[in-house]
């Protein structure tokens, strides 16, 4: 994983000392409230619900164990014991005081963290797939490009103060793992037919209030033209996206009104007088990134385990664990484990102090000392040996972590909804943990296969509900809390935006409105059709009818 | 006379800005007074008969590229914030610096105080008059706030990746 040195860490406590400034005039009323709420948002500080929230940034997800054991610290000694992982990738922290964030900020710098640019109309944490350098459908590592992108993004002052936030995702694999298609710029890494490394760019996706696929306007950009491109791209975005209504200020609307052509032709031109400056990246800088991602000393192993295959053959809750929490690794005898955060009870991505630091522990016991977020919100150990996976799965099953329900219903993407968030119409937490109880039992849960369920408090999106296979949204009718289900939409490669059903739902409803969209799926499914394709192949209507069916 | 940060130091500054009022009229100005105005008012060839000096201005949404043909006349231009969150100006600096080599004085007005004055300085800004009822002295400061910068600026257009390259590092 990437090393800070001396200049990355200077940058970082100059940022802590210049926020614990800025909280301090703010305090001694230097600076007005309206003064101080960008400065503190762009350092990831809301306030919130019962206190400030503080969302603390995790560079494409990669942790090392010495930082999740600081996390923890952070979580015993400044808010309650816990923290939620978000769906970009990072951390945030419900319960710290005001006045002790710019200690916390100290804190994190000692282990090379920061909350910079979390929140705020700015460029925010890029994200990439989890499984990042470790995936067995890899063309190219995306990190050390989201490590230059970090950097250049990272204070940029031309880009400090956006119409509205911006958000940036890369993904180095066939599969898309990174959600690129609904970010305000994705990148897919591709090679053409010279075996050149580039960038297929795609502007102009987007969840929230207005979501909308995004749409291609470069489709091979070499890498060594990265930064001035992304220059180019933003500066157009800086002086013409709109600034007077903050539901019309992101990209998509301008690229939308421009057309893509249009954007993407403004952007060639602006392209021109940046292209080949300062900012290119020469064979050596690539070179100067890609060394800190190089393989960690994996040990030479058989591609079959017996030790694995003998426990699979005796014990079948621990098979199914590794059918749905395990991912295969590009090192033969290794797999990535992803440790779900999505146990019934426990609000999605929520993780205790006590579970950090145990994660922690495994990641430097079985692995190399690094861990992965997930945008999913799981928790990743990205180098298990398949020998070590009967004794990290008991490990896990002890601190709540082995939920095996990856990839499945009850592996919800959820914000932290009306009980936290000051933006939310709704709860969500509730309405999650509902769901779980419902579809609990395993067999039937198997049954019903890979379905991604997204829920979002509010229309923002947090939850990414739009590209759910089922979406919640919650809705406020009159003051009262209610919930919109949207189908069809999905991540990846076939990005879609789920369609609304009909009607809201009251929040004790949705249990059954989703076991009767089940039975339909059960009902009309052909072989091992998944659920998405047969939502796909039969429409809404089915849905519909059986949802929304008058009682006789 | 009032006080204005001029290549990071405190000077007395003579330059009065004019801004239409409600109707778009602008303010009498004494002929012999340094004044800075509106786009459309220098393009308009009036307010260039004087014995003062005159300059230009610019709004957030106003094209830099239409002083082109005025660099080498002009004694300085200004970028209004009209909001410290409007962050179009950090891109009409760098324009003018970057693209159209502008090398007189280039100025800051509006909502301009300590946290934005380091950004500014990095795309080319060199004056700052700051927003009123801010103490000049303290605000100054900001432009120490970071010692470091990972990107391409006018400052300095050797991003750090490629110095730390050069160094070994």
């Amino acid at each position: 994983m990437y090393l800070y040195d001396e200049i990355d860490r200077r940058i970082v406590k100059e940022r802590a000392e210049q926020f614990r400034d800025q909280t301090r005039r703010f305090l001694a009323g230097e600076l007005s409230e309206e003064e101080f709420r960008p400065l503190r948002l762009m350092n990831g500080l809301y306030i919130q619900r019962h206190a400030p929230m503080l969302r603390i940034a995790i560079p494409y997800g990669h942790l090392s164990s010495r930082q999740l054991r600081k996390l923890a610290h952070i979580a015993r000694t400044y808010d309650r014991g816990y923290g939620h992982f978000t769906t970009r990738q990072n951390i945030q922290f419900n319960w710290p005081a005001l006045e002790q964030v710019p200690d916390i900020l100290d804190e994190l710098a000692e282990v090379d963290m920061h909350a910079i640019q979390t929140s705020g109309n700015c460029v925010r944490n890029t994200t990439t797939d989890a499984f990042a350098g470790v995936a067995a459908d890899e063309l190219i590592d995306p990190r050390p490009y989201c490590e230059i992108i970090r950097q250049w993004s990272t204070l940029h002052p031309e880009f400090a103060f956006l119409p509205r936030k911006f958000k940036i995702a890369v993904s180095g694999s066939t599969e898309d793992r990174a959600a690129t298609w609904v970010h305000d710029i994705g990148l897919h890494v591709v090679r053409d037919e010279g075996g050149e490394v580039g960038f297929k760019v795609i502007v102009g996706g987007g969840l929230g209030r207005t979501p909308m696929v995004g749409e291609v306007i470069r489709p091979f950009l070499p890498t060594r033209h990265l930064l001035t491109y992304l220059d180019a791209v933003l500066r157009v975005y800086n002086r013409f996206g709109r600034r007077d209504n903050k539901y019309k200020a992101r990209i998509k609307i301008l690229v939308k009104a421009m057309t893509a052509e249009g954007f993407a032709a403004k952007v060639e031109d602006e392209w021109q007088h940046l292209k080949d400056g300062p900012s290119t990246l020469r064979d050596e800088d690539v070179a100067h990134f890609a060394s800190f991602f190089v393989d960690p000393p994996y040990e030479t192993l058989p591609a079959f385990s017996e030790t694995l295959a003998a426990r699979l053959a005796e014990d079948r809750v621990f098979a199914r664990w590794v059918e749905r929490n395990t991912r295969l690794h590009r090192h033969p005898g290794y797999r990535s484990v992803v440790l779900s955060l999505k146990k019934t009870g426990v609000p999605p991505g929520d993780i205790t102090a006590e579970q950090m630091e145990h994660a922690a522990d495994w990641a430097d016991r079985f692995g190399f000392g690094e861990l992965r977020v997930a945008h999913e919100q799981n928790l990743i150990l990205p180098d298990v040996r398949e020998d070590d996976l009967y004794t990290v799965w008991q490990l896990a099953r002890e601190q709540g972590f082995a939920t095996p329900n990856i990839g499945l219903l009850t592996d919800i993407i959820c914000c932290p909804g009306g009980d936290f968030c000051s933006l939310a119409n709704a709860k969500s937490i509730p309405v999650a943990q509902a769901i779980q109880e419902r579809f609990d039992n395993l067999d039937h849960l198997y049954d019903l296969g890979e379905i991604d369920c997204n829920m979002s408090g509010c229309m923002n999106a947090c939850g990414h509900h739009h590209i759910g296979n089922i979406g919640i949204l919650g809705v406020d009718k009159n003051g009262e809390e209610w919930y919109q289900i949207t189908l069809g939409g999905s991540q990846g490669n076939h990005t879609a935006i789920g369609k609304v059903i009909g009607p809201s739902f009251a929040q004790a409803q949705i249990p059954d409105v989703f076991e009767k969209i089940m039975q339909v799926y059960l009902e009309q499914r052909q072989a091992s059709e998944p659920f998405i394709d047969t939502v796909r192949r039969i429409g809404l209507d089915p849905f519909k009818e059986r949802v929304y069916a008058k009682h006789h | 006379m009032r006080s204005i940060i001029k290549d990071g130091a405190i000077v007395e500054d003579n330059w009065r800005l004019v801004r239409p009022d409600e109707a778009g009229v602008l303010p009498q100005v004494p002929t012999d007074t340094d004044v800075i105005v509106p786009l459309n008012a220098w393009r308009s060839a009036d307010w260039r008969q004087r014995t003062g000096r005159t300059a230009v201005w610019l709004a957030p949404d106003e094209d830099p590229g239409l002083l082109v043909s005025d660099l080498d006349v002009l004694p300085l231009i200004a970028v209004d914030f009209p909001s410290f969150t409007d962050g179009r100006g950090y891109s009409i600096g760098r324009l003018l610096r970057e693209r159209y080599g502008f090398s007189g004085e280039m100025r800051a007005v509006g909502d301009v105080w300590k946290d934005v004055l380091h950004y500014l300085w990095q795309v080319g800004f060199d004056a700052f008059e700051l927003k009123p009822g801010k103490e000049i002295a303290l605000h100054m400061q900001g432009l120490q706030d970071f010692s470091e910068r990972y990107h391409s600026t006018w400052r300095e257009p050797e991003p750090l990746f490629r110095r730390r390259s050069k160094t070994g590092a």
